[in-house]
């Protein structure tokens, strides 16, 4: 949808965004930084009211281009924490009063900021095999009357800290993540989490790119959401031109995104059981996947990338054995859930693991921006498929799988039931597929008219969102993903605190994040 | 005595693509003849060395997934003995580099190889690590795992279906058949694979100096 935004000056900033939050604005949805050529650099908010669903959007523009200052909602928004370190580090933006202006997915040496227009990242940096350095110590940016900016050191861990590393090669971080733990005894003091050990630059790229070009980079950010990644990019573009797909994409698109979703739960599983120590469930969950993937690949030819939504359609319409297979393939999953609940949901080493570890209140989870199932198992209700039904979502019955606790297990729980839920929702949809067209004719060059649009699906693990900002070429002028795994990482500090070392692998596994999804 | 051909049980010989670089491989090892007793020894430690190979779970991206499901029940990595997935590289006898290699990881990545015993093998899986894939353009891509470590297979695809992971393994299963273990393997100085590579890192270390 297009948005319409106001524009703050950043003197006013701070007083604006503290009476918004004093209203109930309480869900900063996300947060990017933009290079507006002469203009300067712009920073966009997106705020909800988790209450009555109502949204603001903000747009604070510094016009300096030598030394660009804004005021921090760091301590309005919990997570503008790590939003805002994102958006220092690809356009050297600096937070006045943020605490920890460090670089988050960059080498602490790299010299510019990529996003920037004007910055050329190539020549400045090339391939630097020594050690990364990675400092105990951070800045914190203060903003003086006259204008002057002073700047004062910040500890993350003091000297006589234990840190412990874990990462980034480590079988249960689930990806090249690292984590500077600290710990006391056996129980977790602080986790520093260090991204960007695949942080591979795909929105900069998407800005030298044709919008049709930049849908393959979609999947591969959270390959086990490919579906819905590349579902969110297409609805915001579709919505800017437009377009209306047919009643049969519609139909489509909502079976494939929940056939994902099974297929990530699956996984979720089988690592979740396999970080437990548990392998003969991972080999149960995978003998499943493995039903969800020849589906996919007689329809779409790939079985993780799959490349299937394009913009105004899907690529080919359905197999002819679709209908047929999936039908086959829900009590065979109905099966394999049940034999999933008595291999591991019931095990009594599961349950000591998981109950009562990594406690996260509703407050906290929407003030970390953790949506999905993680902000579901706190109470939080999130589902972006009721909130704002989307393609055939507002046609099917489902119920929004939510729990009071906020502890592993119920984490662990929403994404089971959830399984059952995108099972009936298949189940609603599979025998009344309407005919129609499988694509809509587009323009051989796909130009979106000028605006700022913003669009968002339910993803597997949250929601995923794209911010387009165009002018009216042939490819994007700014492109923002919002990531589901991003707010998950950043809460694993005030999950694991208190916790012991072991149960990081167990709250992490239970947030599911996908590090490529994060780093983008 | 000329080196034997290698026989995988799973494939015929003349069912293996580029069967051209193999045998210049063997003719290169060839070229000044081949000790009878040694390459009898050669022959029987080979044959166990190529049939465990023990990989080290590294993954970065999509790949990762894949080798995921080969090592699960339908595809069943365990058939041909690479099973044994080690956590730690001072265990593993091969790192299959699944995913995209970033600027940032590429010191990691250079330290787990080099923290791993000899002899040492890497397959680059999928075209990211081929080639950089369609991270080429990106800043932060590695151009190609070629440039920081040496690659013995490449394994194309995004991400290769788990068919071409066992390929790929087997194409190295072939390599490893054929090497002369004694004088040349377990002995990292002389290893006639990995001069080009030093040369190559040289050269990165060359450029970061000018920088």
């Amino acid at each position: 949808m297009n948005l319409t935004y106001q524009t703050i000056a950043p003197g006013a900033l701070r007083d604006e965004c503290l009476r918004l939050r004093e209203g109930g604005m309480d869900f900063l949805v996300f947060l990017t930084g933009l290079d507006l050529g002469d203009e300067g650099f712009g920073v966009v908010y997106q705020l909800e009211n988790t209450q009555t669903k109502e949204q603001v959007n903000l747009r604070c523009v510094t016009p300096n281009r030598e030394q660009p200052v804004l005021p921090t909602v760091s301590d309005i928004w919990d997570i503008a924490n790590i939003y805002e370190r994102e958006a220092y580090d690809f356009l050297g933006i600096i937070f006045a009063g943020h605490p920890d202006m460090r670089r988050i997915y960059l080498r602490e040496d790299w010299v510019g900021h990529p996003l920037r227009k004007d910055d050329n990242p190539e020549a400045q940096n090339p391939l630097r095999m020594d050690n990364e350095p990675l400092s105990d110590t951070t800045w914190q940016y203060e903003l003086s009357e006259d204008g002057t900016l002073t700047k004062r050191e910040n500890v993350v861990f003091e000297p006589e800290d234990y840190v412990v590393n874990i990462g980034p090669q480590h079988p249960s971080t689930h990806g090249v993540l690292h984590f500077r733990v600290a710990i006391e005894g056996e129980t977790i003091k602080h986790v520093d989490p260090v991204l960007g050990y695949i942080h591979r630059g795909i929105e900069k790229m998407n800005e030298s790119m044709t919008y049709p070009q930049m849908l393959a980079l979609t999947d591969r950010m959270d390959y086990l959401g490919a579906m819905q990644n590349r579902h969110a990019l297409c609805k915001v573009i579709e919505e800017a031109m437009g377009v209306e797909v047919s009643d049969r994409v519609k139909v489509i698109r909502t079976i494939m995104d929940e056939l994902q979703r099974i297929d990530s739960h699956i996984l979720f599983f089988s690592c979740l059981a396999q970080d437990l120590g548990a392998t003969t469930a991972f080999i149960y969950g995978f003998r499943d996947r493995e039903k969800i993937l020849d589906i996919f690949e007689e329809t779409c030819g790939g079985r993780l990338i799959l490349n299937y939504n394009t913009i105004g359609g899907v690529m080919h319409d359905l197999h002819p054995n679709f209908v047929q297979r999936v039908k086959d393939f829900i009590p065979v999953m109905r099966k394999g859930l049940k034999e999933y609940h008595d291999l591991f949901t019931g095990n009594v080493i599961a349950r000591n693991r998981m109950e009562g570890v990594g406690i996260l209140s509703k407050e906290q989870v929407i003030a970390m921006g953790c949506t999905g199932g993680t902000g579901r198992a706190s109470g939080w209700h999130n589902d972006l498929r009721k909130l704002r039904p989307y393609d055939a979502y507002d046609r099917v019955e489902f119920d929004e799988i939510t729990f009071e606790t906020g502890d592993s297990f119920c984490r662990y729980m929403v994404r089971m039931n959830e399984i059952e839920q995108s099972l009936r929702i298949i189940e609603q949809l599979i025998d009344n597929i309407p005919d129609g067209p499988f694509q809509e004719k587009m323009k051989p060059i796909i130009k979106v008219p000028e605006g700022v649009y913003y669009s968002a699906v339910e993803g597997s693990r949250g929601q995923f969102g794209v911010y387009l900002e165009s002018r009216g070429d042939k490819s994007p002028y700014r492109v923002h993903y919002r990531s589901t795994g991003l707010p998950l990482v950043y809460a694993m500090n005030t999950a694991c605190r208190g916790n012991l070392i072991a149960d990081l692998v167990t709250i992490g596994g239970t947030f599911d994040y996908i590090v490529p999804d994060i780093d983008r | 005595m000329a080196l034997k051909r290698p026989a995988i049980k799973n494939i015929p010989y003349e069912e293996f693509k580029d069967n051209e670089t193999f045998e210049k491989l063997v003719e290169e090892l060839n070229q000044n003849g081949v000790n009878i007793a040694v390459r009898s020894l050669d022959w029987l430690f080979d044959w166990g060395r190529s049939h465990s190979l023990w990989p080290l779970t590294f993954a970065t991206s999509c790949c990762g997934i894949e080798f995921m499901a080969v090592c699960a029940a339908r595809h069943d990595i365990a058939r041909f003995g690479f099973e044994v997935t080690r956590n730690s590289p001072r265990h593993a006898d091969v790192i299959l580099v699944s995913g995209t290699i970033v600027k940032k990881m590429a010191p990691v990545l250079k330290r787990l190889y080099d923290q791993m015993a000899d002899p040492k093998y890497v397959i680059a899986i999928g075209a990211c690590s081929v080639s950089g894939g369609p991270f080429r353009k990106s800043y932060h891509v590695v151009q190609g795992v070629d440039e920081i470590i040496p690659v013995d297979v490449y394994v194309p695809g995004c991400p290769p279906r788990p068919e071409s992971f066992l390929y790929g393994m087997m194409q190295l299963q072939r390599k490893v058949k054929v090497e002369q273990f004694f004088g040349t393997t377990n002995r990292k100085e002389r290893d006639p694979f990995k001069q080009e590579y030093k040369e190559r890192s040289e050269k990165i270390l060359e450029s970061q100096e000018e920088a």
